[in-house]
């Protein structure tokens, strides 16, 4: 494989081989920059900021930005920083994400080794799920949720984006489980396994790669989303998106740009971690139907 | 009452019926083998019979009882799969206990029957690893241990030697055949190769189109091809077949080809004129094996019927330990089989042999065996 990918490489030479790096180089901080920037000014005394000294390394470094934008900023009516409206993200990030791939891992085994009547049909209804834009929902959702009693909740937003997300999960699944061979499903069978016996003992040891992409997109998908945060929450299930926008918006006193950075990166930083941990399986998830099947 | 039952069963998706009336009955401890071309149905009734598939209609009953709606995992019967269907992420031994697991049977017994198995099976030194770490052939042997280990009424075998090399496929083949003598357990085993159909049963259900075209031994499927199907289907080289008129002959009944110049005849046996007797003057098929055509001295001297004329031989193939020599008879290609030292040359004329005992007739119109 290894050797084979060798020999397929186009041969170039020195200079041109350098060009296509100094410009890949060049890509690459194009895009670091706004990163650099906020990483830099993150850690910066506000004076510096509005002297003039947007992107030079600040003279005298400090976490106070750091400190102030997690438990001292004034997000809502209180100044409580944005520490609360971080566990309102996880406290709706993590039942969203684990139901939904649930869920989707579920439909996924039935849609593939559980055929019926109709299936394909329900699918299509499903992916179709997929493509409709966000503001669409938002009147009906917001009616739905208002008569659960579930309006301005957490469990409100875990609803809502488990209903969002599990178009996508069942996507994966199926496809995923589509290259799954069936007769291990029958072998199973007649093994005397049950239906979620084949599903806990054969299929999910086997979804690991599947799994991966599951959470990673909706984890970032969730985290990152803020129609439905700002719509359907209130002050006590506000996500960390709302309270970033509520932290640079707020009207009153100065724009601590300094603290505003440091807030993003805060709110950033979760998607960046998943990314960091699971990223490399996140290829192969995508790949591993594909290739097996 | 017999072991296992197959009566009237038949298959549909849809309105599409891929099995018609299928009727079958074996003893316990026989080795039906169910053979035909790719798509005629045969995993279908194999899987009708596992309970992976639901029946049309008619019934499937194994120790006389009706197992229609009976649970795959309920009929005592064990499979393995073209594939293996081994699990990915279990060890060989959990693959092989885990239907044992999945009864109920306490962990104790479990390891007992795996260590029994995997003597049988001499796989005791793979029992820790992952099936990706197999080779096609110790796959192929979980895959049976699996079957084994749980002690069934019956084993469905669905082209399991189908992803192996030649050689291996051969070792595997008779191996399964010793399992079955020293077990003496009942096998529906289903295959595509009629050389492994031939060798490994008890009887054979030849199936075309969704129909069993004939039930029997071996050597009566072979010998006595129930019709054309069949009779082309088995055996290789296929069974020669030459379009003949039947013409009395005083007392004797004669075979004579048409399109050959001088006329081919062909003196039958008295046995035969019964069956024949009202085709006299009509077109039948005759068929011949390659190995009841052949040359003067490597004809069975023994036998009491044998017909002699020549031919020009078009092709001379030496294969090892014979020779086969295409000829044309009766105006179609037919295949000789000759032993290796046979003094053979294309392109010229040479004397054949028929043992007019072996040949049998079909009609051109039924394509069934008249005689
Ligand atoms: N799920 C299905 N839906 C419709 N037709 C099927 C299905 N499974 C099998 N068939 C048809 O039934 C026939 C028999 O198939 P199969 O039993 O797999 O053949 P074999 O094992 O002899 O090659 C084929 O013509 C096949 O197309
Ligand atoms: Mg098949």
């Amino acid at each position: 494989m290894a050797a084979a990918t060798q020999d397929m490489v186009v041969r170039t030479g020195a200079v041109t081989r350098t060009l296509i790096y100094v410009v890949l180089l060049l890509f690459a901080l194009f895009y670091l920059l706004p990163l650099v920037v906020m990483l830099v000014n993150s850690v910066k005394p506000l004076a510096e900021i509005t002297g003039g000294n947007m992107i030079a390394f600040p003279d005298v470094w400090t976490l106070e930005p750091w400190r102030k934008a997690w438990s001292e900023a004034q997000v809502g009516v209180q100044a409580t920083g944005l520490k609360p409206y971080f566990w309102n993200s996880i406290k709706m990030v993590v039942p969203a994400v684990t139901i939904s791939t649930i869920l989707g891992a579920l439909n996924g085994y039935v849609l593939t080794k559980w055929r019926f009547r109709g299936d394909t049909v329900l699918f299509g209804l499903m992916l179709f799920a997929c493509f409709i834009p966000f503001q669409i929902v938002l009147i009906p959702m917001a009616r739905v949720l208002g008569i659960f009693g579930l309006a301005g909740t957490t469990w409100g937003l875990v609803v809502v984006h488990v209903v969002y997300g599990i178009g996508f999960t069942t996507l994966y699944y199926r496809n995923y489980y589509a290259a799954f061979p069936s007769e291990l499903v029958r072998a199973a069978q007649i093994d005397g396994a049950s239906f979620f016996q084949i599903f806990w003992r054969i299929l999910l040891p086997s979804s690991g790669p599947i799994t991966v992409v599951s959470i990673i997109w909706q984890f970032t998908n969730i985290w990152n989303d803020f129609l439905f945060g700002a719509s359907f929450a209130d002050f006590s299930s506000q996500p960390m998106t709302v309270a970033l926008n509520n932290l640079v918006q707020s009207s009153t006193g100065v724009k601590e740009y300094n603290v505003h950075f440091a807030g993003a990166i805060l709110a950033a930083l979760p998607t960046l971690l998943v990314y960091i941990v699971a990223g490399r399986y996140f290829v192969r998830g995508l790949m591993a139907g594909s290739v097996k099947g | 009452m017999a072991f296992l039952e197959i009566r009237n069963a038949t298959k549909s998706y849809g309105s599409v019926e891929v099995l018609h009336d299928i009727d079958i009955a074996i003893e316990e401890g026989e080795f039906l083998v169910l053979v035909g071309p790719s798509g005629c149905g045969k995993s279908t009734l194999l899987n009708m019979i596992a309970g992976l598939e639901e029946i049309t209609s008619g019934e499937i009953r194994i120790k006389d009882i009706v197992m229609n709606n009976v649970h795959p995992s309920k009929r005592n019967i064990a499979m393995v799969f073209q594939s293996y269907a081994l699990y990915p992420n279990m060890t060989v031994a959990q693959n092989i206990t885990f239907g044992l697991e999945m009864h109920g049977i306490p962990k104790p017994k479990r390891e007992k029957a795996l260590h029994e198995v995997a003597a049988l099976l001499q796989i005791e030194g793979l029992l820790d690893r992952k099936p990706g770490q197999l080779s096609g052939g110790q796959r192929q042997r979980v895959a049976m241990g699996r079957a084994l280990v749980r002690n069934p009424d019956v084993f469905l075998f669905d082209e399991p030697l189908s992803n192996l090399d030649a050689k291996l496929r051969v070792d595997m083949r008779t191996e399964i055949k010793k399992l079955h003598q020293n077990l003496g357990t009942t096998i529906v085993y289903v295959t595509h190769d009629q050389i492994e159909a031939l060798t490994l049963s008890t009887r054979i259900a030849v199936m075309n189109n969704g129909h069993v075209q004939q039930l029997g031994t071996s050597q009566e499927i072979y010998d006595r091809p129930a019709n054309l199907f069949v009779a082309t289907f088995m055996g290789s080289p296929a069974m020669n077949l030459i379009p003949v008129t039947l013409a009395a002959d005083g007392g004797k009944l004669l075979a004579r080809t048409a399109a050959d110049s001088p006329t081919v005849s062909l003196a039958l046996p008295d046995l035969m004129r019964p069956a024949l007797e009202k085709f006299i003057d009509q077109s039948v098929i005759l068929g011949v094996r390659p190995e009841a055509l052949t040359d003067v001295d490597g004809a069975d001297q023994r036998a009491p019927h044998l017909e002699r004329f020549s031919s020009l031989v078009l092709l001379s193939e030496p294969a090892g330990s014979d020779t086969y020599v295409t000829t044309r008879i009766g105006g179609v290609e037919c295949t000789a089989r000759m032993r290796a030292d046979a003094r053979v040359t294309a392109q010229a004329s040479t004397d054949f042999v028929i043992n007019m005992d072996r040949v049998v007739f079909f009609d051109p119109a039924t394509e069934v065996r008249i005689a």
